[in-house]
């Protein structure tokens, strides 16, 4: 750690011949890599002077092993120049601009401009030197052409070359230009190109050494060539060869050559493939890292956690280690835990002593090092119960998809989780797999616990209101204690309050309502009015609208708006007063509740519950029959061309919005119907408190299950003038266009059947497109975004330093401090004013 | 620590003056007031972008990608949900359904005047005022039978269409028989081909109403006569006589920017996003957005989120390779001798230094020994 530097800056360039030679440790010039006993030869692409890739030999160059040796370059002088490929859309660019006999800008005036608008104006005669100038054409990727002769790179080097320093400045070119066609090619060390030895004793290769290997072989022909003095035209196609390969060592997916391939017919990976794509350096190596002390395996709810805790199996807890330094303080701890050795839990798995030698703690060893242990040590232990922990699931589209949670140690194989959590990570226990990282430093760990620990992400920052609630089965079981006719013995209202662990005080009476259970997990000082979810189907239900005073529930029923997610008033109302610890104390009590008095007084769901009254079914299929009727109608007045269309809209289409509307209104109905005659059950409590599910779900499962659509439109695929063959051609009747009005529990004819699986085929391809946009659109908007921060004069910047906003959101508020993005002023003042008073 | 913001003072002013609330007592108010408020606001360093960009996008997860809802039964077609979205932070030149929202002036506040109003933007060319059309091969010349009755509900006969053609065409001779309008090119034997093309260029011709509004629907919103249209053109309709040119609304942001300036773009970023994200029952405080937009409007011109706006014009040479382009990042960067001094996130991120912002944010600098020192004089006052 002693020597780690810090990088302050990173300055691009490009190379010139000089620095390349410079730099370089090994003249190439030979295109074999091994002589016949297996060694790499000297000037060879493999040549051992460019660092070391064998384990256990040293650089010939710097004496350093494997891990030590960065590696160091080699050079190659080509026999020609070579156009560098990357940059011959800025070599075409410059060759326009500048005179081809002086190498002097084309322009008369020593403004900076730049080369965009240069190009534009450039003259056809030289004002430095008149020389009257040819028209410059380029051909993907590397040919050149001036007056429709050939421009060969040597030529334009020596133009480049003239052109002085101060006009290149005036088009804010930084580098020489004649640095752009290559006359010396760096040769990369082979440690970024290390050959693999397989199995069977041969070696194979890296993609860059074949490339390497082909600009070499060319090289030394082209050379060859040359000094005998061969025919212009085979010196011009070798040229051209040594052209293409180095240009398919730079970019091996060029437009317009062919691509290099291995013998397989497999494309080589050559440099900018190396760096480009999600697969490439910057963003799967530079942008994202792997990491140790990490942990992964699936997901399990446990009620009786808290929800800052996270389960741990015993199996992880022995492999993920923590460093502990020893001191006075621990080192009794530390040497029983040293004791236990590797494989029983809470133990350690490696010592390192004062002098830094590190020592694996076995079975045989843990007593030794036990003793030997003093002040100074630093000894890895066991994951222990209370360690802090981050906890991540995939896709981790917000900040709450990592938080911070404590250790519990468990046994059996997966992490267990409460499930108050699982709206913020968007987990479910269907199989879902979640990741556990380990901080491994003190501020780490302090960082971990003050910015991510669960309390204080109660509040998502996305609207201001509680993620982080009881749901499902906590608010049907809440509903149901507090529903007005739940009323307890004494000894039933204690069972039920020990069943979740909860010590509190009770009325002294003989009955004690739900509501009083209840209010003993409120804050003495809480007091707030709301609607309940419930109100919605029960406008009139005494229970509908919630009054709490002074931590009495008066009136109402809790349900989904008072401790849901994204809801949960009251939720909302506890964190706003006390401290994230009470508020998870009270998330932790309030869902442990429920849960107790749905296991005492048993909770059912069968397809019973939706069963219909001989009265609603006759309903149900008046209502359906009437809209049939009256579409037939409509289509017999289509028909006879008396139907009166929409405004801008065809006949046809102000029929088809005519008939969607009639039966959207047979299926409301059906709605209705169900919602007045399906007697109160478990069913419609969980609908109607938002417990799961809802009334679309109860009405399609009992009365009808309405219009399945593709595109938004009837169906109207399939065969010509009919969906199905089924069908007479023209048929416009409601059944033959996706119309179901059967439901679930009664079942559905072929047709229908059919029809649904349009709609859900729908529904898939949505949502596989759906994730991929999203997607990328959140890859967007953070790219956009991530540098801006809140400075200290609470302005938002970049990172440039340019003012993005004066007052973050206007106001300076936090959506993930307010209220619903709100900080109600009129109440503050009205309570501050009432006060004095 | 910051002063209370205005929008919050004079909330406060209008209670205590509806409340009639002596001054020593508005003071101490208001001193409580701000203390609250500060548990309201943001901390210095918060990674304010990254928050908004998850704040939009992890929803975005859940809207859907049918594109079009009709609105009302006599609605027009409206793009909506994610590839609306998309459109709105990729800043496209034209929306794909360009559409307003057009308020009246008192005096037109009938159903007759606003239907007046309506037939006086709506773009009208000469197919709608032809029910028939037929290329006579034999005289080589074009026959357009006119809609009379039509014509005069915008005013227009058929010499005005006539008059219109003449002025809008080259080199033909055109003749009026009863009802119909006769075409002939001047030149001799035209091909057929010509003809058809001579046919759709003259049926395409604007003829009256503001050019680019396809559809205008006459709506009753609360007590009001309100206009909707398919396609927009602010500058023209907010000429229009009747139309109360002060609430009139686009969706198009580039032509608001052109036309009134870049905060009313900012503005109009900010109302289709929440728009959008309402319409599909999906809860994003409004900030999130807020600073979406003004991060596409800081520059003064309107910037796309993407490789062509935002994202690609960073200040970090490493960021900008990191999202998309790489490589045409790095050359240009090595030509023009740029120079990446570590001040974003994920510059830091890859060369594995603390990154700028939240906890990263500021570098303590002192000296060990007079800290020390001072250390010592506390000690010793405290004693």
């Amino acid at each position: 750690m002693a020597d780690m530097k810090e990088v302050q800056s990173i300055e691009f360039g490009v190379l010139s011949p000089k620095v390349i030679l410079k730099m370089a440790t090994v003249r190439i010039a030979r295109a074999e890599l091994y002589d016949p006993d297996g060694y790499p030869i000297d000037g060879g692409v493999m040549d051992p002077r460019m660092g070391v890739i064998d384990p256990g030999l040293r650089c010939r160059t710097c004496g350093g092993s494997v891990g030590d040796c960065g590696g160091h370059f080699g050079y190659l002088e080509l026999a020609r120049p070579i156009v560098h490929v990357l940059y011959s859309k800025f070599v075409y660019r410059l060759l326009k601009v500048i005179c081809r006999k002086c190498g002097k800008l084309l322009t008369g005036s020593r403004e900076k401009t730049s080369l965009k608008d240069l190009i534009k104006t450039a003259g056809k005669k030289c004002t430095a030197c008149g020389e009257e100038q040819g028209e410059i054409k380029f051909e993907k990727p590397y040919s050149f052409w001036e007056d429709k002769t050939p421009l060969n790179p040597m030529t334009i080097r020596e133009r480049f070359e003239k052109t002085p320093d101060e006009d290149l400045e005036l088009i804010r070119v930084r580098i020489r230009p004649e640095w752009l066609i290559i006359t010396i090619l760096p040769v990369p060390p082979v440690t970024v190109r290390p050959s693999i030895t397989l199995e069977t004793g041969e070696r194979s290769e890296d993609d860059l050494t074949h490339k390497l290997v082909d600009i070499v072989r060319i090289n030394q022909r082209l050379k060859e060539n040359i000094d005998i003095g061969a025919p212009d035209f085979i010196i011009e196609d070798l040229w051209e060869l040594l052209q293409y390969h180095v240009s398919t060592f730079f970019d091996n997916e060029l437009t317009g050559v062919p691509h290099a391939r291995h013998r397989s017919g497999r494309g080589l990976k050559t440099l900018v493939q190396r760096l480009k794509t999600k697969e490439g350096r910057f963003r799967s190596n530079l942008a994202g890292k792997r990491v140790n002390f990490c942990a992964r395996t699936v997901i399990s709810p446990d009620n009786n956690i808290d929800i800052d805790e996270v389960g741990v199996p015993e199996i992880i807890a022995k492999e993920l280690t923590l460093p502990i330094r020893v001191t006075d303080f621990n080192i009794a701890m530390i040497k029983e835990v040293v004791k236990n050795g590797p494989n029983v839990w809470p133990g350690a798995n490696y010592a390192t002593r004062a002098d830094g030698r590190k020592k694996k703690i076995t079975e045989e060893s843990k007593n030794e090092i036990a003793e030997e242990i003093t002040n100074g040590w630093i000894v890895e232990r066991h994951l222990q119960n209370g360690d802090i922990v981050l906890f991540n699931r995939q896709p981790s589209l917000h900040r709450m998809s990592i938080m911070a949670h404590r250790v519990r140690v468990m046994p059996y194989r997966t992490f267990r989780l409460n499930l108050c959590v699982s709206p913020p990570y968007n987990a479910d226990f269907d199989g879902d797999e979640m990741n556990l990282h380990v901080p491994q430093t003190e501020e780490a760990q302090a960082e971990a616990l003050l910015l991510m620990e669960v309390q204080n992400q109660i509040r998502s920052p996305r609207f201001g209101g509680p993620i982080i609630a009881p749901k499902n089965d906590h608010i049907s079981g809440l509903f149901i204690l507090t529903k007005k006719d739940s009323v307890f013995t004494k000894e039933e209202a204690a069972q039920i309050l020990a069943y979740a662990g909860i010590d509190a005080q009770l009325p002294d009476k003989e009955k004690v309502s739900g509501k009083e259970i209840f209010s003993s997990l409120l804050p003495q000082n809480l007091n707030i009015e709301f609607q309940s979810t419930w109100h919605k189907g029960n406008k009139n239900d005494e229970d509908s609208n919630v009054v709490i005073k002074n931590g009495k529930l008066i009136k109402g029923v809790i349900d989904k708006s008072a401790v849901g997610s994204e809801e949960g008033a009251i939720i909302d109302k506890i964190e706003k007063m006390g401290t994230p610890q009470e508020v998870s104390d009270f998330i932790n009590k309030v869902s442990r509740l429920g849960s107790a008095m749905l296991d005492t007084r048993g909770f059912t769901v069968g397809i019973s519950d939706n069963d219909l009254s001989e009265e609603a079914k006759k309903l149900v299929s008046k209502a359906i029959k009437k809209a049939e009727e009256d579409v037939a109608d409509l289509i017999d007045q289509f028909n006879k061309g008396k139907l009166e269309g929409l405004p801008d809209r065809s006949l046809n289409a102000s029929l088809e919005v005519y008939i969607m509307q009639r039966l959207a209104k047979a299926v409301n109905e059906c709605g209705e119907v169900v919602s007045a005659h399906v007697p109160e059950n478990d069913t419609i409590y969980m609908a109607r408190t938002g417990a799961r599910g809802s009334l679309v779900n109860v009405t399609q499962t009992a009365a009808c299950i309405g219009q399945e659509t593709v595109l938004g439109q009837r169906i109207h695929r399939g065969y010509l003038n009919r969906t199905l063959p089924h069908f007479r051609k023209g048929d416009l009747s409601p059944i033959s266009h996706g119309f179901v009005g059967t439901s679930f529990k009664a079942g559905l004819t072929p047709f229908e059947f059919f029809w649904d699986s349009l709609n859900g085929r729908e529904g898939l391809m949505d949502k596989s497109l759906r994730t991929r946009h999203s997607g990328y659109m959140e890859r967007r908007l953070v790219n956009a975004l991530q540098d801006l921060k809140v400075k200290y004069d609470m302005t938002v910047r970049d990172l440039t330093n340019s003012v993005v906003q004066f007052l973050p959101g206007e106001d300076g508020i936090d959506p993930a401090k307010s209220n619903w993005g709100k900080f109600d002023v009129d109440a503050f003042v009205n309570l501050e004013a009432a006060k004095d008073d | 620590m910051i002063d209370l913001p205005k929008s919050i003072l004079e909330k406060a002013e209008k209670i205590f003056e509806e409340k009639k609330i002596p001054q020593h007592k508005r003071e101490k108010i208001l001193e409580n007031l701000k203390n609250a408020y500060k548990l309201y606001v943001y901390e210095p360093g918060e990674a304010i972008g990254i928050v908004s960009a998850q704040s939009i996008s992890e929803p975005a997860t859940q809207m859907t990608m049918r594109s079009y809802h009709v609105a009302g039964s006599a609605g027009i077609r409206v793009t909506l949900g994610l590839p609306r979205l998309m459109e709105i932070f990729d800043a496209r030149r034209t929306p794909t359904t360009p559409m307003m929202v057009i308020y009246l002036d008192k005096q037109y506040q009938t159903k007759e005047k606003a239907r007046e109003v309506a037939a006086r933007i709506k773009e009208v060319r000469i197919r709608e005022m032809v029910t028939d059309d037929v290329i006579d091969l034999l005289n080589s010349q074009l026959e357009l039978k006119i809609d009379l009755k039509k014509a005069v509900l915008f005013n227009l006969d058929k010499e005005k269409i006539i008059d219109n053609l003449k002025k809008n065409t080259k080199d033909v001779t055109i003749k009026s028989h009863e009802d119909k309008i006769l075409v002939s090119p001047k030149k001799e034997d035209t091909s057929i081909r010509e003809m058809q093309k001579l046919k759709s260029k003259i049926l395409d011709m604007h003829l009256y109403g503001i050019k680019g509004i396809q559809q205008v629907v006459v709506k009753r919103e609360g007590d009001e006569w309100v206009l909707n249209t398919l396609g927009s053109n602010v500058k023209k309709v907010m000429a229009v006589e009747g139309v109360d040119g002060a609430r009139t609304e686009t969706n198009d942001i580039h032509e608001v920017a052109k036309t009134l300036g870049i905060e009313a773009a900012r503005f109009v970023i900010i109302k289709e996003a929440s728009k959008t994200l309402e319409e599909q029952g999906l809860e994003v405080d409004i900030r999130h957005i807020m600073l979406v937009a003004d991060a596409m409007t800081a520059t003064g011109k309107i910037q796309a989120i993407g490789r062509y706006g935002v994202a690609g014009s960073k200040g970090s040479v490493l960021a900008r390779a990191a999202f998309e382009e790489t490589i045409k990042h790095l050359t240009a960067a090595s030509i023009r001798g740029r120079k990446d001094r570590f001040n974003g996130a994920i510059e830091n991120v890859m060369v594995g230094k603390l990154v700028p912002i939240g906890t990263g944010m500021f570098d303590l600098t002192m000296k060990a020994d007079e800290n020390e020192k001072e250390e010592n004089s506390k000690s010793k006052e405290s004693k």
